[in-house]
């Protein structure tokens, strides 16, 4: 076994996912194989290969940090689930 | 003939002399819309008020004679590209009632011209799948054969294109998401080199993959359509500063003395018999047109698979972070904190193959797992991008079958992720390397499915690809058959 359900549990807190019994049950099983296919990288000899992150390479994109146009409060909180007084609205964070 | 059969640079002439009206156009396809997708389901959204006012606009500008490319033209779009106060749900519960407050890069260059939106095209989940059937808004069928899926996870902006539904439309491909649904629906599809197409304003997946592209009719219209999106974006700092070419006019250059590289590692025993025998056909055409075919090595082949589902969840476990219930989409909050409602609004809001992709590449992502997975995967990534770049020190086009299969039966593949995972074993490799890939159609199998090839360019060769793309279509005649509907 490569994963088990509590570490599938561990990682669904991490992802912020209330998942419910079945979909852990099946997650596991589904986990366990996908890990198992990929193990497979370790065929191969990389200790000396640079990792890519980009396969374009790029440098540091420089801009002027200059005033430019933006969208504006109204419309940045037209799709906010909740909002008040120019904020969007969350459960309260701090007792 | 009807309008709506007809292909965007055929549809140019015959705006540009007035013989037809954009809105006479659109109209047109909105009814074709309305006749047909009932049986595709290849649009989540149409926009009936705003085509036409798009379609007023375009007719005044053809009639003063300063005619874009495709001024008046009826495109539509993969539900993946934000549009400004049109409703954009990337097929997920979590955005069934986004609306944008602006417009990305892409979409914007189409509206400067003057194209005309018909709505918002059908796809898997957040563009995770490869077969449409991720999608909250029900699986698009393949117009060849609704039991047949069309591919993904851009399948509506092939199945749009196969069922004459827009003039054409633009998709987004991370693993092969644009060639493979032009393969399985009989259209061109291209994703271009990672950096030519503006990625701002596109729903992020798996940001070191994702790229803009157009699917089409024939490859002229992908040639304008590429033409009409590329180019550097101060917007998106991974794009590149390089002129964007007329890749329209590169297209008659032929394929006389090109080399064309054919990887061992991609014409392997079981290699269905269907594909196998049509992509020898397709060869053989080429060779007949004056193209030399050599065989060539992609020796990590057998390893991209294993290293795009750790690099791809693992983006896409970060990007979709942002879906918290806070700026936006859904939230379900039964009072119980921030973070309580943080988790119930994502695992409300968020189908079994995002979960999946979410859970594995939050894995691949944690502590004591960094190394052995993402690292590990991002070495392999170097060593599969270098075969690549290796081979094209000898060839200048690399084919290959898009999909091991034809499209496959609705429901086949949905029980076994790994599966269909490995239905993209062909298409992968070149989002890993970065470069540029296009799906043509080159014949059909024996129960009349469509069957692309694939053409792979170096970095930027997107006027090679192309060419010889449009060489072979003009030679054979598998673009001008029709989907039966």
């Amino acid at each position: 076994m490569k994963i088990n359900r509590e570490q599938v549990e561990h990682v669904a807190r991490l992802a912020r996912l209330a998942l419910s019994d079945t979909e852990l049950e099946t997650l596991t099983g589904e986990m366990d194989a996908i890990l198992d296919y990929v193990e497979k990288l370790n065929e191969l000899d990389t200790d000396h290969i640079v990792p890519t992150a980009h396969a374009v390479p790029v440098e540091n994109a420089f801009r002027e940090d200059s005033v430019g146009a933006s969208i504006g409060s109204e419309k940045a909180l037209q799709n906010a689930p909740e909002a008040s007084d120019n904020c969007f609205v969350v459960p309260k964070v701090i007792e | 003939m009807a309008l709506t059969d007809l292909t965007v640079h055929e549809l140019q002439a015959l705006l540009r002399t007035r013989e037809i009206s954009s809105r006479e156009l659109t109209l047109a396809f909105l009814k074709r819309i309305a006749d047909t997708d009932k049986h595709i389901g290849a649009f989540i959204t149409t926009c009936e008020k705003t085509a036409l006012e798009n379609a007023d606009r375009a007719d005044a500008r053809l009639s003063a004679g300063n005619a874009a490319p495709l001024t008046g033209i009826p495109l539509a779009l993969k539900d993946i590209f934000i549009t400004e106060d049109i409703r954009t749900t990337c097929a997920s519960q979590i955005l069934d009632n986004f609306i944008p407050p602006y417009n990305g890069t892409a979409v914007r260059k189409l509206m400067e011209q003057e194209a005309v939106l018909l709505g918002k095209l059908n796809m898997d989940e957040f563009a995770m799948g490869s077969s449409n059937e991720n999608s909250a808004f029900g699986t698009v069928k393949n117009p060849w054969n609704r039991e047949c899926v069309p591919g993904g996870s851009s399948g509506g902006s092939a199945a749009a294109v196969a069922a004459r539904q827009a003039g054409a439309t633009l998709g987004t491909d991370t693993g092969g998401s644009i060639r493979q649904p032009a393969s399985h629906c009989g259209v061109v599809g291209l994703k271009p080199t990672y950096g030519r197409v503006s990625r701002y304003g596109v729903v992020a997946y798996a940001s070191s993959l994702d790229q803009v592209g157009p699917v089409a009719r024939d490859v002229e219209d992908c040639a304008i359509m590429l033409g009409a999106v590329a180019g550097y974006d101060p917007a998106d700092s991974t794009s590149i500063n390089l002129p964007v070419p007329d890749y329209q006019a590169a297209l008659k250059q032929g394929v006389k003395g090109l080399k064309i590289g054919l990887p061992k590692e991609y014409f392997i025993e079981g290699l269905d018999a269907d594909i196998q025998q049509t992509i020898d056909k397709a060869i053989n055409t080429l060779r007949e047109l004056g193209a030399e075919t050599v065989e060539v090595s992609l020796p990590h082949t057998e390893y991209a698979v294993a290293c795009y589902y750790l690099i791809a969840t693992a983006e896409a476990s970060s990007n979709l972070a942002r879906y918290d219930g806070v700026r936006y989409g859904k939230r379900m909050d039964d009072g119980r904190g921030l973070i309580d409602m943080y988790m119930k609004s994502r695992a409300a809001g968020f189908g079994p193959e995002v979960k999946r992709r979410i859970m594995l590449g939050t894995y691949a992502l944690s502590s004591g797992y960094y190394d052995a997975y993402y690292l590990k995967a991002q070495k392999v990534r170097t060593l599969i991008r270098q075969d690549f770049l290796d081979a094209f020190n000898h060839v200048d086009v690399i084919l290959t079958p898009v999909a091991p299969t034809p499209a496959f039966r609705i429901g086949e593949k949905t029980a076994d992720p790994l599966q269909m995972y490995l239905s993209d074993i062909f298409t992968i490799p070149v989002n890993l390397a970065g470069t540029c890939g296009l799906s043509v159609p080159c014949g059909f199998s024996r129960d009349g499915l469509p069957i692309g090839m694939q053409l792979i360019g170096r970095p930027f060769g997107e006027e090679t690809i192309l060419q010889s793309a449009y060489a072979y279509e003009q030679a054979t005649e598998w673009h001008r058959h029709s989907a039966p509907l």
